[in-house]
């Protein structure tokens, strides 16, 4: 086996007395989609920065390729960066932008042209290339910041939420066109967003951060369905959080004793709860379904408060005792029955499809 | 009509009192500050030197012989034209740019350190030691500037006692000491333009381009440079225009040999007793200035609107 593209080897950030990035150990295989997941302030940039050098770790180690990157500057790091606000040359055409890496490497003018426009070709942006960077559109200058870096050729790409200053819908083509982009040039991508649909679409595997500490990291099924803590849980997409005490432990299957009475859930072996503890059950809002009348297990009394209507879901904000704000998805498949503003529902949910977790801070978003 | 339009909307946004006080302010200053002057000079300028009681007679007339004279000397001249003083004029335009050029070479980078490098209390300290030394008047500081590079200065004195030297430099006749005093007197003038343009530069691409190997020179050159282009003309041109017009300092410290064109000026003014030759000879060192500046902003691709931003 050859080294990992980027191995990060327990790394520490620190400002002074603060802790922005907590030992993190993570190896991140060649031609990956690595996405780096957590609400905003939980060090992603930090770290990002100090994979493309603009600042150094202060414990632990930095390798690409197996190459030890401690002292090595951006300049020289085989690493290129797409910025926040991506940072184009206004001053520039556009392919004199793409072509910056190759001037800065000597490249002859001829042979910067011919490469510029290859990658303009690449991005589906042919024929653009003298234009100035201010006459294109928002998604055509994110794709000239990603053929900028990819004309140096770098072993390792890295993305700070590039996407976050499109509207929604161009962000979501952008998803599958960076996707599209990463997987034809086959390199090494580090993502990192604060966003965990794109996290999740885009990713071969996802680490999830908060406050300077990786939480999870797995592919998206496996940090979505089978988190490992209650802020993985309720950080990646929307969780019900049933709190309760563990009344009994039988193989995979936990059973709380909740203000709904006893609830059933799985076992999570990676962070397993314990007998006689609080805790929590963590139930998507498309696992929660109306009950008939003869099923018990796992059962809900609850009132509908709301309806937000999506198009393909509703959204149903349900009030069962004490937790006020349930949240229940239902696909718009024309086979849905009950669940009108102020009416009662009852709502149940598969074991299988629940995760017991130990308490702990829940993301705030 | 247009006018009207504007004016209407000038006093409706800022109400009646303020905005009369405005546009008088800005009326009386154009006009009696800056155009009448100028006019006056103009004026002066092409007319002869009477005594005067015949300012206004008949002999008063409108003549070029003032600017015929700088270019060609008095009608009874051996030499074609007035090399002394068409050398002098030269001399003083080439000084100017000299001058200009190490102001640039020394403030921008102090610029760009202000403005993207230095933080909160460091930065604050050195905007402050750059603007209390002026604080100091002109010509306190040129003969103070005399003093140190005088034959038993500080300078002098140190370098003797180092042994770099055995006998005195004579900084004031090789015009050390004036070149020092011009490049001091409109630093800030220099700096603060520059470092304006540069603030706003967005520190990202700064990194960008250092993400892509750049060195820091290119960087500078085609990143930072660029971008600040306007800031350094505006710069320029002041400190360019302010050397090329300024006295005291070439006066106090200027060697023996050394004469600037504004000391021409006075010496008509002064001595010479002749207001109009004066005026054309000021005259003509202000449009030379001008079209200078106009020149190179021209080469360099400026347009005057970008400076005033
Ligand atoms: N240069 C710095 N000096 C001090 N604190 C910093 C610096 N850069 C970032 N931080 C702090 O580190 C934390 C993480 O920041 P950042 O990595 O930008 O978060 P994210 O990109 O996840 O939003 C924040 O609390 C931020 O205030
Ligand atoms: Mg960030």
């Amino acid at each position: 086996m050859s080294a990992p593209a980027v191995e990060l080897d327990s790394v520490t950030i620190k400002f002074g007395a603060f802790t922005a990035v907590r030992d993190v150990q993570i190896d991140i295989k060649d031609g990956e989609f690595f996405s780096f997941l957590g609400p905003s302030g939980c060090g992603k940039t930090t770290l990002l920065r100090a994979v493309s050098g603009f600042l150094e770790p202060t414990v632990g180690a930095i390798r690409i390729h197996g190459n030890d990157m401690g002292g090595i500057g951006p300049n020289i790091r085989p690493t290129a960066l797409i910025f926040q606000n991506l940072a184009l040359f206004p001053l520039m055409t556009v392919w004199e932008n793409i072509a910056f890496g190759l001037e800065v490497r000597g490249v002859a003018k001829a042979e910067r042209r011919r490469r510029a426009d290859e990658l303009l070709d690449l991005i589906a942006l042919p024929g653009q290339g003298d234009k100035m960077v201010s006459e294109l559109s928002g998604g055509q200058k994110q794709r000239v910041a990603i053929a900028r870096a990819l004309a140096v050729e770098p072993q390792v790409l890295l993305l700070d939420e590039p996407l976050s200053a499109l509207d929604l819908k161009l962000r979501q083509h952008m998803r599958t066109e960076l996707r599209a982009i990463q997987q034809r040039v086959g390199l090494t991508f580090i993502y990192i967003t604060h966003d965990q649909g794109e996290a999740l679409t885009m990713s071969d595997r996802i680490a999830v951060m908060s406050s300077g500490v990786i939480e999870q990291v797995g592919p998206g099924a496996d940090v979505y369905d089978r988190p490992d803590t209650a802020f993985v849980a309720s950080f990646v997409g929307e969780n019900n959080a049933f709190r309760g005490r563990v009344q009994e432990i039988a193989g995979e299957d936990v059973r709380l004793e909740t203000a709904h009475g006893p609830l059933v859930g799985r076992l999570n072996p990676r962070n397993p709860v314990r007998e006689g503890d609080e805790a929590y059950l963590f139930v998507r809002p498309e696992s929660l379904k109306p009950a008939e009348a003869d099923e018990s297990l796992n059962r809900i009394e609850a009132t509908v408060r709301q309806d937000e209507f999506e198009g393909s879901f509703h959204h149903l904000i349900l009030a069962a005792g004490e937790d006020e704000a349930l949240r229940m998805s239902s696909p718009n498949d024309g086979g849905r029955e009950g669940g009108r503003e102020g009416e009662s529902l009852a709502v149940r949910f598969e074991p299988k499809r629940a995760v017991a977790l130990p308490l702990g801070p829940l993301a705030t978003e | 009509m247009a006018l009207t339009g504007w004016l209407k909307s000038f006093l409706g946004k800022n109400g009646l009192l303020v905005g009369l006080y405005i546009l008088i302010a800005v009326a009386v200053w154009i006009v009696l500050l800056i155009v009448l002057p100028q006019l006056f000079m103009l004026d002066f300028s092409f007319r002869y030197n009477l005594p005067p009681g015949q300012v206004g007679g008949p002999q008063d007339v409108y003549t070029l012989s003032n600017y015929k004279y700088l270019v060609f000397g008095s009608p009874g001249n051996q030499a074609a034209y007035n090399w002394i003083d068409l050398s002098v004029f030269g001399q003083t335009i080439l000084a100017a740019i000299f001058v200009t050029l190490i102001d640039l070479a020394l403030c921008y980078p102090i610029a760009y350190y202000l403005a993207h490098v230095a933080k909160g209390a460091t930065g604050r300290l050195l905007v402050l030691s750059l603007i209390i030394p002026y604080w100091v008047n002109e010509i306190l500081r040129a003969f103070a500037f005399r003093i140190i590079f005088g034959a038993s200065g500080v300078i002098n004195n140190a370098l003797i006692y180092i042994g770099v030297i055995d006998q005195p430099i004579d900084f004031i006749r090789e015009d050390v000491a004036l070149y020092t005093g011009l490049s001091y007197a409109y630093i800030l003038l220099m700096i603060f333009p520059i470092y304006n343009a540069v603030e706003s530069l967005d520190r990202n691409q700064v990194e960008a381009a250092r993400d892509m190997g750049a060195s820091w020179l290119r960087i500078h050159w085609r990143i930072v440079i660029p971008y600040a282009k306007p800031g350094i003309a505006s710069g320029c041109t002041m400190v360019f225009m302010l050397t090329a017009g300024a006295l005291a300092a070439p006066q106090i410290l200027g060697g023996p040999s050394s004469l600037w064109f504004t000391q021409l000026i006075v010496q008509w003014f002064n001595t010479g007793g002749n207001w109009p030759r004066g005026s054309a000879y000021a005259i003509a060192l202000l449009i030379a200035c001008v079209a200078f500046v106009l020149f190179m902003m021209r080469i360099f691709k400026i347009r005057v609107g970008e400076i005033g931003r």
